[in-house]
């Protein structure tokens, strides 16, 4: 049986296609558990060594902003997490210009380096992945 | 009276439909992420000044704290704690949630 599971494993290890994931951030951070859950999902994607990007798009760019501080609404501040996502080798971020602008910030207001792109890159980027996630 | 928003301006139509509602005189408190709407130099800003010169605007600070928005804040929105908040709902009859 464990012989079976073993050349299971070494099958999809080896020949198993590497997939575009693209998670889409949608929402601001702290008024859903949107934004934290999502963030966990990509970190645990990180394990199967897929090609993975991230969206910030419309209210998910807030996930970025600088200077968060949660002591007073006592909830866990999860912005300096975006920082660790370089050493799981999750390198693409890319941030919608449209939506900063909306929300009078700039990539100077944001916790990590990115990518802003307009809305025709996104979507050019959008069609070129094999998976979409949003949340 | 006293209207509590407590959406994103970019996402809910309750911010809104609030301005559209409420009359001089009246108290506006943002919570949550309606406090977004209290930042400097997002779309929304010139609908919060205008309506800053009829209703006493106010912005619960724990939440612009949380959100990096505390330093953005537009003047003539009056920033508040949770004592604040206690203090803004027993001071007014009657409370409309915009959910």
């Amino acid at each position: 049986m464990s012989n079976v599971t073993g050349e299971v494993e070494q099958e999809a290890n080896s020949s198993g296609k590497i997939k575009k994931f693209m998670f889409i951030n949608r929402k601001a951070p702290y008024g859903t558990v949107y934004a934290l859950e999502g963030l966990e999902v990509v970190l645990i994607s990180a394990a199967f060594d897929q090609d993975v990007s991230m969206v910030f798009l419309d209210d998910g760019v807030y996930e970025l902003v600088k200077g968060q501080n949660t002591k007073g609404i006592d909830v866990k501040n999860f912005s300096p997490t975006y920082r660790a996502l370089e050493g799981y080798d999750i390198e693409k971020l890319y941030v919608e210009r449209e939506s900063l602008a909306t929300r009078g910030l700039t990539e100077a207001n944001l916790v990590v380096p990115v990518e802003v792109v307009s809305s025709a890159e996104l979507s050019e980027l959008m069609g070129q992945q094999d998976v979409v996630i949003s949340f | 009276m006293l209207h509590i928003v407590n959406k994103s301006p970019f996402e809910k139509t309750s911010l809104d439909s609030c301005l559209r509602i409420a009359q001089p005189g009246h108290a506006l408190l943002l919570i949550e992420d309606a406090v977004y709407a209290a930042a400097k130099g997002n779309a929304l800003e010139p609908r919060i000044r205008s309506a800053a010169q009829t209703l006493k605007v106010y912005a619960l600070t724990p939440d612009l704290e949380a959100r990096g928005m505390k330093d953005a804040a537009i003047e003539g929105v009056h920033l508040i704690d949770y004592t604040g908040f206690v203090d803004l709902v027993a001071a007014h009859e009657s409370v409309q949630s915009w959910l």
